[in-house]
């Protein structure tokens, strides 16, 4: 009899330490679609998942899981981490989308947050950043740069993120360099350096002296420093490695802030689904610094569109703009809504080639 | 021909291994593990030539843990094989911490003379480096001594009938080592290749499933060294070729471009291995008949 008041009086204590552990702690995770030494998109989405660390010390866990592919495997690891007992679950990349809303439908209590998807839940968010509007300044200095008056772009996948941003790039390039032309070619990945690193040589070698990249790892840069005469931007994350040339300036991703803000939002019960797209202005979209093989007027201009981009007194898609089948989409001074951006399938008018579907 | 050489390396290693009657599935953990021992030593002493050495080191050490587990503890190959994989990325990813971001020393593309001049001809076959065309002579070297040699012969009478070869007299395990570590030097290499010439950087995870494309290309070129050459060279090409397709603008739709490096190796070797009239079941003799059993003599 006494015995078994022990054990029950053990597994009394036991449970209410349990219950007092998942009290104090925050769980976070995060899924990360490519290693957390990338150099880019991932290594930024691991940066913000630091600072949530920091900023709230013992009274977070966090979790992370690398390299996860996209599809069903997502859906497995999504759902072992919600098992695992995590509060809140980032997924990183686009192609968690299904999964991640398949996986929030079995678990009413865990939060989620799809990065640059468009599908929600009672307790699904999505947030994700302008990109475009770096594009923007990219395509500017671009434009200004080449010689040749061939841009290479090496895209990942057909979605609306990649479609925007080669738009975004070409409308600012043709603007200052009515002769430029753009060749995009299709990795169909986010991160493989020798399948992007051959790509940017590809491009190289059909005569591109500046490399656009949307793709995860610093592999184009390299290949880029190799052939050498070729410029190229840093991609979600610095990559100020490869300064002052061939990289000279980069889209830098700042996921830090946001992160925090979901994770106290969590802690404190307020926690909402919302969708999050913030640009430039609210400091989710860096433009890394332009380095010195930029000329000054050129890197001035560069900077003062930034500038324009980030109080909103311009915006990139601004009309008169036509679509790439020649048929019009916005007049004169209109800008693009959220909703055709959110959903871009086309091309504007100039680019050649099809989108994949 | 750039892109095509980490996977003919590595696949030329595990195609020994596989004769030998091994089944290693680690061979992206020995890629990696090569492509930073290599890129570290290269930085560090300057010199690429003791990179692809250390490289080869790395990859040798490597496949001897597997070797000690798979032959003297007589574990199960490929569950160990796929551990292998798992810590050579780990272990990689530790010890390129500090390398992230840095520039290897460059190597030399391998001056030809007028022959790197002759139109078409030049660029495709005589403007590379050594290392392609050393892993082309070594391809033939390995087709050589498994086709003609006592030394070939007896390491396809290991992978065939393990326990023929140890009546024989033959120290199977001893055999089995050296062929997982010559596996595991050729993998080495095609890591550092690629971390030191094809890309040429160190980012963790960077083989993305080069090693897993070398085991399968080992399979459909059923086991037969100048077909791997084949089959990683359509591979590497056609890759490349579809990028320089899709940079000049070409307007074959891009979903068929991408999946042409799959669809082309495979289905030309396929066909190749598929067993002929009069031959009866060529294409199954083709599989070493000791692959993937683990032995020890009192069996």
């Amino acid at each position: 009899m006494k015995r078994r008041t022990i054990l029950a009086g053990a597994v009394a204590a036991l449970a209410l330490s349990g219950a007092a552990y998942a009290q104090d702690k925050t769980k976070v995770g995060f899924i990360f679609v490519g290693p957390v030494g990338d150099g880019g998109w991932t290594y930024e989405h691991n940066q913000g998942r630091l600072a949530v660390e920091a900023e709230f010390g013992d009274k977070v866990e966090t979790i992370f899981q690398e390299s996860v592919p996209e599809g069903a495997d997502a859906e497995r690891v999504i759902t072992q981490m919600a098992l695992s007992g995590a509060d809140l679950i980032f997924t990183t990349s686009f192609g968690y989308m299904d999964p991640t809303n398949a996986v929030a439908a079995k678990f009413p209590n865990v939060k989620f947050e799809h990065a640059t998807g468009y599908k929600r839940a009672d307790n699904v968010s999505t947030y994700s950043a302008r990109f475009y509007e770096g594009r923007a300044v990219q395509g500017h200095i671009a434009g200004k740069m080449t010689k040749t008056n061939k841009v290479g772009y090496i895209a990942s996948f057909p979605i609306p993120e990649v479609i925007r941003g080669i738009n975004s790039a070409y409308i600012h390039a043709k603007k200052v360099n009515p002769d430029v032309e753009f060749s995009v070619v299709w990795a169909y990945t986010w991160f493989d350096p020798a399948k992007e690193a051959d790509a940017a040589t590809a491009l190289i070698e059909q005569g591109a002296d500046v490399i656009l990249q949307h793709t995860d790892s610093t592999a184009p840069q390299a290949a880029a420093q190799k052939a050498g005469n070729v410029i190229t931007f840093g991609q979600a994350s610095d990559m100020s490695e490869y300064a002052p040339l061939p990289r000279v300036s980069s889209i830098i991703d700042d996921w830090a802030p946001y992160y925090i803000a979901r994770v106290k939002a969590v802690m404190d019960g307020t926690w909402e689904s919302t969708d999050t797209w913030d640009g430039i202005g609210p400091g989710m979209v860096g433009i890394g610094e332009i380095s010195d093989a930029v000329p000054a007027d050129v890197k001035a201009e560069a900077l003062a569109l930034k500038d324009s981009l980030a109080d909103g007194s311009y915006h990139p898609f601004t009309g008169p703009l036509k679509k790439q089948d020649g048929s019009d989409w916005l007049a004169e001074g209109e800008t693009a809504d959220d909703g055709t951006l959110a959903g871009m399938n086309f091309y504007v008018e100039g680019i050649t080639g099809d989108i994949p579907n | 021909m750039v892109a095509a050489t980490p996977i003919l390396l590595a696949a030329l290693g595990e195609l020994v291994v596989e004769k030998s009657g091994v089944l290693n599935l680690g061979v992206e953990g020995m890629m990696i593990t090569g492509a930073i021992c290599g890129f570290a030593i290269a930085v560090e002493t300057g010199s690429p030539v003791l990179g692809f050495i250390a490289a080869a080191i790395g990859g040798a050490l490597l496949s001897l843990i597997f070797g000690i587990l798979t032959q003297y503890l007589l574990s199960n190959q490929v569950a160990t094989g796929l551990a292998l994989t798992l810590f050579g990325l780990g272990l990689s990813s530790l010890i390129g911490q500090g390398y992230v971001g840095i520039r290897p020393p460059a190597v030399e593309k391998l001056n030809l003379g007028p022959l790197s001049d002759i139109p078409f001809f030049g660029p495709v076959l005589f403007n590379h480096d050594l290392m392609v065309y050393l892993t082309l002579a070594l391809c033939v070297a390995i087709w050589a001594v498994l086709k003609y040699s006592r030394a070939g012969l007896i390491l396809r009478a290991v992978g065939e009938n393990h326990d023929a070869a140890h009546a024989l007299g033959y120290k199977v395990i001893h055999v089995r080592l050296l062929a997982i570590s010559f596996g595991g030097a050729c993998a080495g290499l095609g890591g550092a290749y690629l971390s030191l010439i094809r890309v040429p950087q160190w980012t963790e995870g960077m083989t993305a499933g080069a090693g897993w494309i070398a085991l399968a290309i080992v399979v459909f070129a059923s086991w037969r060294p100048l077909r791997v050459l084949l089959g990683a060279y359509l591979f590497g090409g056609v890759t490349v070729l579809q990028l320089n397709l899709q940079a000049a603008g070409f307007s074959i739709p891009v979903e068929y471009l991408s999946m042409s490096p799959y669809l082309i190796t495979i289905a030309v070797l396929v066909i190749m291995s598929a067993p002929r009239k009069g031959k009866k079941g060529r294409a199954s003799l083709a599989a070493p008949a000791c692959l993937g059993r683990a032995f020890h003599a009192s069996q």
